[in-house]
């Protein structure tokens, strides 16, 4: 910042005495709404939405009306009910096989690193032990390291320990968010003053308790702010299911959808289009709803991070 | 999310609560092991194993070899890995100016404060964040159809003939915007967020001296959040150079102009895949590592020393 104190000093001296003048309406701190730059900006917004209408509009049509009407308008007929239901009963159901597969990854892989985030990043915050430094160097460096030199090793790693097409194969390697640890580690640094934790040691409290009772209320918001990040990235997965999983049971909603999508290309397959994109629309849903739903916490929480960290 | 956080100075190494005695000297590891342990087997064995299996070969007559640096020669002079690289290269180059262009520009639209409706902006611009890649590139791959997608019903509103996206030569360029799309909102929301916590005395003191919007914009703003944009910048390049799920997807609809080392991702995917030659996909996988971590650190030092100079 000394930068623009600097030039605005040397602004200051070429106007010669200064005058202090109260902000007008209009002004950087009392900004006036300004219709143009709404306009403009609104550009970017429809860019953003018009593709979610799409989906939108176009989950009520039949297969028929799909490549017969007009992309943003409804078809002849209004077939949304019918495409959900088709959607869900179609091949026994597998559907909701796919989804049920997401929930239990998004749970237990999204949960999971979640959870050793959260340990730790307040481990590495609050504690001084031996190799922290090492643990500070290796994690630092992995973020750098792109996924794809990760897949293929980890693939042949797992499938000589018998883990591929398990939904193991999925989960374990969910577990881990360095961004996550990142995250939670500049958190609790700043939220957890060191003195409440000699506090309650000196009344007596062990390490867990100490976590569990007098840290933990403290950094749910970054708490919000990780899950949620970590759940959509489990829940938007496709690479390392598609490297792993052979067997369409186990296959998450990303993976479904790529299958039937490509089934109309392949010799006797039955083209469901109408099916893909129903089903895309129930995929994002829980997400949509999600982000809007717990806006005001993990807004909180970002912004509170930007403060803090 | 992470670059919030990473923008700001690094936490370094905070003093800790002090250490009582040889058994709260290993307190940290309790909470900080179970990371580690999962973080050993899903991250440094696989890169320790792609090591080893990078400097073997398998043949079918002969078994497995020890090869050296072979494979690593082999993919310097191999075409199609160059190709790929080269392709994702150019990707980079266009589309992340291009995405984080945006992302600042509605990042300092929404702060400003002049917007009607600025929380819906806010959160409808993010929104497609939420959109899993798959679903992204399946929906714009939709969109995309000459035929019968929303691009043939502009042709026919418009009564001319548009260039073809899921054509040759315009296949990147349908990628790149399947990328810009998903990500704008998300670097938005970096940028946005890093804008929130300039201390609102600097708008002020630079008002009082005259200053108008684009000044403060240029003086304060930009230079407030650029850790945030080096960060973001650093994301999309590794963003980029691991491009393969839009590519993959589309390549369904368009098997003639992505082909399978269409991007050095999807090279090494298929060569361990369909090709069966773990060894060289997994040195073709270092390699891109190595490039990757090698752009990332040069854009590193160029953005912090930028900041150093000024």
């Amino acid at each position: 910042m000394t930068t623009t104190t600097a030039t605005v000093h040397r602004d200051r001296a070429a106007r010669g005495p200064v005058t202090i003048r109260r902000p007008k309406p209009g002004s950087v701190t009392r900004p006036r709404k300004n219709l143009t730059l709404t306009v403009l900006t609104g550009v970017v917004l429809l860019y953003s939405l018009v593709p979610l209408v799409w989906l939108l509009i176009n989950a009520t049509k039949t297969q028929a009306d799909l490549f017969g009407s007009f992309g943003l308008w409804f078809g002849d007929e209004f077939a949304l009910w019918n495409n959900v239901v088709a959607t869900l009963t179609y091949g026994d159901g597998v559907f909701l096989r796919w989804f049920g597969n997401t929930l239990l990854y998004v749970v237990l892989g999204a949960g999971g690193a979640t959870l050793l985030a959260l340990l730790g990043g307040y481990g590495l915050a609050k504690f001084r032990f031996p190799g922290k430094r090492a643990v500070f160097a290796i994690v630092i460096g992995a973020v750098a390291v792109p996924g794809t030199a990760l897949a293929v090793p980890t693939f042949l790693m797992f499938s000589q320990m018998g883990l591929t097409n398990t939904p193991w194969s999925v989960i374990i390697p969910s577990l881990i968010s360095p961004f996550g640890l990142y995250l939670m580690w500049t958190f609790a640094a700043e939220a957890i003053p060191d003195e409440l934790m000699e506090a309650a040691r000196i009344d007596g409290a062990g390490e867990l308790r100490t976590f569990w009772q007098v840290c933990l209320p403290l950094l749910a918001p970054g708490l919000v702010t990780v899950l949620l990040f970590t759940v959509v990235a489990t829940w938007n997965n496709y690479f390392l299911p598609l490297i792993m999983l052979r067997d369409p049971d186990w296959y998450p909603l990303t993976l479904g959808l790529n299958a039937w999508n490509s089934q109309a290309a392949t010799a006797g397959g039955e083209a469901i289009f109408h099916l893909v994109i129903t089903g895309s629309l129930l995929t994002i849903l829980p997400l949509v709803a999600g982000f809007l739903l717990l806006q005001r916490y993990w807004q909180s929480g970002l912004s509170a991070g930007s403060v803090k960290g | 999310m992470t670059a919030v956080t990473a923008a700001k100075a690094p936490p370094g190494m905070p003093a800790g609560a002090p250490a009582r005695g040889p058994r709260a000297r290993w307190a940290g590891w309790a909470f900080v092991g179970p990371f580690m342990a999962v973080f050993a087997l899903v991250f440094l064995a696989p890169i320790a194993y792609s090591l080893y299996l990078s400097l073997f070969r398998t043949q079918l007559v002969g078994g497995t070899q020890f090869v050296g640096l072979d494979n690593y020669a082999r993919a310097m002079s191999d075409p199609l890995f160059w190709q790929g690289f080269t392709r994702v290269l150019l990707f980079l180059l266009v589309q992340v100016p291009i995405m984080l262009g945006i992302a600042l520009l509605v990042a300092l639209a929404i702060d400003s404060g002049r917007l009607y409706g600025r929380d819906f902006f806010r959160i409808s611009i993010f929104m497609p964040y939420a959109v899993p890649g798959v679903v992204a590139a399946l929906m714009w791959g939709f969109m995309y159809g000459t035929r019968f997608g929303l691009w043939g019903n502009l042709e026919t509103a418009l009564g001319v003939d548009l260039p073809d996206p899921l054509a040759s030569s315009w296949i990147l360029a349908a990628i790149g915007n399947i990328v810009t799309w998903e990500f704008v909102g998300y670097n938005m929301l970096i940028f946005y967020s890093a804008l929130r916590v300039v201390p609102t005395s600097l708008y002020e003191a630079a008002e009082i001296d005259g200053a108008g919007q684009w000044r403060v914009i240029s003086a304060i703003k930009i230079p407030a959040i650029r850790g945030a944009l080096v960060i973001a910048t650093i994301f999309s390049i590794i963003g980029s150079f691991q491009l393969f799920n839009e590519p993959s997807i589309l390549q369904s609809l368009a098997p003639n102009y992505i082909s399978t080392s269409f991007t050095p991702n999807l090279y090494a995917y298929s060569l361990s895949f369909s090709g069966q030659q773990h060894n060289y996909s997994a040195t073709v996988a270092i390699i891109m590592g190595l490039l990757t971590m090698l752009v990332a650190y040069v854009v590193q030092l160029r953005g912090m020393r930028k900041e150093d100079g000024r």
